[in-house]
């Protein structure tokens, strides 16, 4: 069903491939939650290769490659040769030669997993590069969504916060979109993408309006450097008007949930009241993570 | 002994048409246009049937990287390159390493040139000081040495009061500015166009405002000083319709844009392909409309090349790292016969001109950029009839980052003629 070796974004991925990930993650679920060991991949080495901060998605592919027993290793950028200067092609070269199988990178430039995938014999995921795609979180979110929602058609999604420089709502557009939800997006026109329409998403300027009748609220984590290069005033006016609360959740569908990707900026996006709520499904996306991560991995290395 | 050299069995254009004709060059200059002209015995001659004379190609904007970045280009191999695409004329931009900005790095290139490069060589010179925008370098000095322009290429001046007083110097100094129109606040570290590519990509944006709020200042800086600007390479719409304005009003604003510019969008950016990372960056289609639509009507008035080669080390890096720029001179006129005449949106005659002849008159070179008896003998002679697919090993230029790579393209250069020497023959 996929003949690449890499996954690099949910962007025209078919939605059979998904559900095909997602049905799979059922089944590793299960077998995480009660700690039984998979073998599908025994003796694979996965290499994550993070020029960037993570501490969920990193430890969860570790998790992950475990879970499966592979032989996962990380590679820590910052003690690395790359500190030493070495490009990332060469990088890709050296962990070709250590018999990497797969390589999950994050980097601070869209399009860094894209040249590393060119360049090296292994299987290349992203993890996350810059303001383009983290596929594996959508994933996360939309087994988490399904969990909920037995499906997707129809639902009503809001995307909330920094979609400018959100790799995760893009990542969760592209998914969603496929799989037939509906999704609207809130931001102060500074935090939204040029051409933004075109994604085909609906666009609102209040959080009230996005969160009427949705069945999830989805908030971003929002960069406080944001604010240091005058994209917001401040903190307490972003909060003002984009934070997430039990006020703006109350004018969403009974039974909708709330998701965030973590980290979590309290009181910013999102209230902390909310966060931790009964509608909160916040720690099961974590958990769901290594799930998606498990199938991901198993359908990349069984070939 | 006078050298003689008749090109025989040719076509040359007039009044847009292309009519037989051969063409004797003596002592680097055209003497006689007609058609049957016999050699003497001590004439060199070269076949071209099914070769149309052009005049050579001069090329207001390119890098040579010479010194400084030799591993990327040099004069010779930037010559070689430019000769090989049918250019008789290139004006380089000062920010090598050290930058141009005195007389004695104008005098570097321009001996360096004479030694070794098969085309004429001009150095534009530096409006500041390292090109730092703080204050200005020694123009009329510079000039002397031989500058015909004078650029702080690949930054704008941000101070506007500093480029007042650099355009109302220059024109006593007997030399006119060149823009590179970019507002560093608003391109922040942008890497691409801002619109829907660079959100699918999620590659850092460049807004257009960035250029023309630039293009705007120039225009009205000119306009109250009544002094001459040119605008290097145009890139958008909105830049386009604030040159048509000046110029319907008066104001002295000449402009070059680039064949990128009116070959390709910023399609090409969502492979993250480097090649494609270019400043300013490949626009959105209505953009290339409005450059094209631009070039046929005059308010753009020179193809340039803007050829900038990189080497596969400053490339093959992640997108935002990578150095901005496109080889150009080898692809122009073949972009531009493909783009801009085959697909026929303008003449050859117009192609022409605004590869030679208005450029020429840009930097008030005088008896070149036609083929007309006294002229000099700088010709281009081109193939119209031959399809050939860009493969960028092929290039003569030290560096291969083409944008047109893996392209077809139609319009071959065969010969190009400098001062009545050959100085490059296609053999293939």
């Amino acid at each position: 069903m996929w003949k690449e070796k890499d996954f690099l974004g949910l962007k025209d991925v078919p939605f059979a491939v998904i559900e095909n990930i997602l049905d799979s993650a059922a089944e590793m679920k299960r077998a995480f939650l009660a700690s039984e060991r998979k073998t599908s991949c025994a003796g694979k080495a996965v290499v994550t290769l993070f020029y960037e901060n993570s501490t969920r998605t990193r430890a969860s592919f570790e998790l992950a490659a475990k879970a499966l027993s592979a032989n996962a290793m990380n590679l820590a950028v910052a003690t690395s040769s790359v500190a030493k200067g070495e490009s990332l092609i060469d990088n890709g070269k050296t962990l070709d030669a250590l018999q990497a199988r797969i390589v999950v990178i994050r980097h601070s430039v869209a399009g860094a997993p894209h040249l590393l995938a060119k360049n090296m014999a292994a299987g290349v995921i992203n993890a996350g590069d810059g303001m383009n795609e983290h596929p594996t979180q959508a994933l996360l979110d939309m087994f988490t969504i399904r969990e909920k929602f037995g499906g997707f058609k129809g639902l009503k999604v809001l995307i909330a916060g920094d979609i400018k420089h959100s790799r995760v709502a893009r990542s969760n557009i592209y998914g969603l979109r496929a799989a037939g939800a509906e999704i609207t997006v809130c931001a102060p026109a500074t935090l939204m993408p040029a051409g933004i329409e075109r994604f085909g998403v609906r666009v609102v300027r209040t959080l009230r309006e996005g969160a009427a009748g949705a069945d999830v609220l989805m908030a971003l984590r929002l960069q406080l450097e944001r604010q240091k290069s005058g994209m917001f005033p401040s903190a307490a006016e972003y909060n003002r008007f984009y934070n997430l609360n039990g006020e703006i959740a109350a004018l969403a569908k009974s039974g909708a949930i709330v998701m965030h990707p973590g980290p979590i900026n309290r009181g910013l996006e999102i209230s902390g009241a909310l966060a931790d709520g009964n509608s909160s499904v916040i720690t099961g996306q974590v958990t769901n993570g290594v799930a998606v991560r498990m199938a991901l991995l198993e359908m990349l290395l069984a070939k | 002994m006078i050298r003689k050299l008749l090109i025989q069995n040719g076509t040359i254009l007039l009044k847009n048409k292309l009519v037989p004709a051969d063409v004797l060059i003596a002592d680097g200059k055209i003497v006689r246009i007609a058609p049957g002209l016999k050699p003497d015995r001590a004439t060199e001659t070269i076949d071209a049937k099914n070769l149309v004379v052009l005049p050579g190609f001069i090329d207001l904007h390119c890098h040579l990287r010479d010194p400084g970045q030799t591993h990327k280009e040099n004069i010779a191999s930037g010559g070689l390159s430019a000769a090989a695409g049918g250019f008789t004329s290139i004006c380089c931009m000062p920010n090598t390493e050290p930058c141009v900005d005195c007389a004695p790095m104008v005098s570097y290139i321009v001996q360096k040139a004479r030694e070794e490069s098969p085309v004429r060589v001009y150095p534009i010179g530096a409006i500041t000081k390292g090109r730092k925008g703080g204050e200005l370098a020694e123009l009329g000095l510079m000039r002397e040495a031989g500058a015909v322009a004078a650029s702080d290429d690949g930054c704008s001046v941000m101070n506007a009061g500093l480029m007042r007083t650099a355009l109302e110097y220059a024109a006593s100094a007997g030399l006119f500015l060149i823009s590179h129109c970019e507002d560093k606040n608003l391109a922040g570290d942008g890497a691409v166009n801002e619109g829907y590519n660079a959100s699918v990509a999620g590659l850092k944006p460049i807004p257009r405002a960035a250029e023309e709020v630039m293009v705007a200042r120039e225009i009205l800086l000119a306009e109250t000083l009544n002094t001459r600007v040119h605008i290097a390479h145009v890139s958008t719409k909105g830049s386009v319709q604030l040159l048509r304005e000046a110029k319907r009003r008066g104001v002295r604003v000449t402009a070059e844009t680039c064949p990128h510019y009116f070959a390709l969008t910023d399609d090409m950016i969502l492979t993250y392909d480097t090649d494609y990372k270019i400043n300013p960056p490949l626009r959105e289609e209505a953009d290339r409309q409005a450059v094209i639509a631009g070039l046929a009507d005059g308010t753009i008035d020179a193809i340039a090349t803007d050829h900038a080669p990189h080497d596969p080390d400053a490339k093959r890096v992640e997108f935002d790292t990578a150095a901005f720029g496109t080889v150009g001179f080898e692809t122009a006129f073949a972009a531009g016969y493909t783009y801009l005449v085959k697909s026929g949106l303008m003449t050859l005659g117009r192609l022409s001109e605004l590869m030679s002849a208005r450029p020429a008159a840009i930097l008030g070179f005088e008896k070149t950029g036609a083929v007309k008896a006294g002229f000099a003998a700088d010709l281009a002679l081109v193939n119209l009839n031959a399809f050939w697919n860009v493969e960028p090993a092929r290039l003569l230029s030290k560096s291969k980052n083409t944008v047109f790579k893996g392209m077809e393209l139609t319009g071959k250069v065969k010969y190009t003629v400098v001062g009545g020497l050959v100085a490059y023959e296609n053999v293939r």
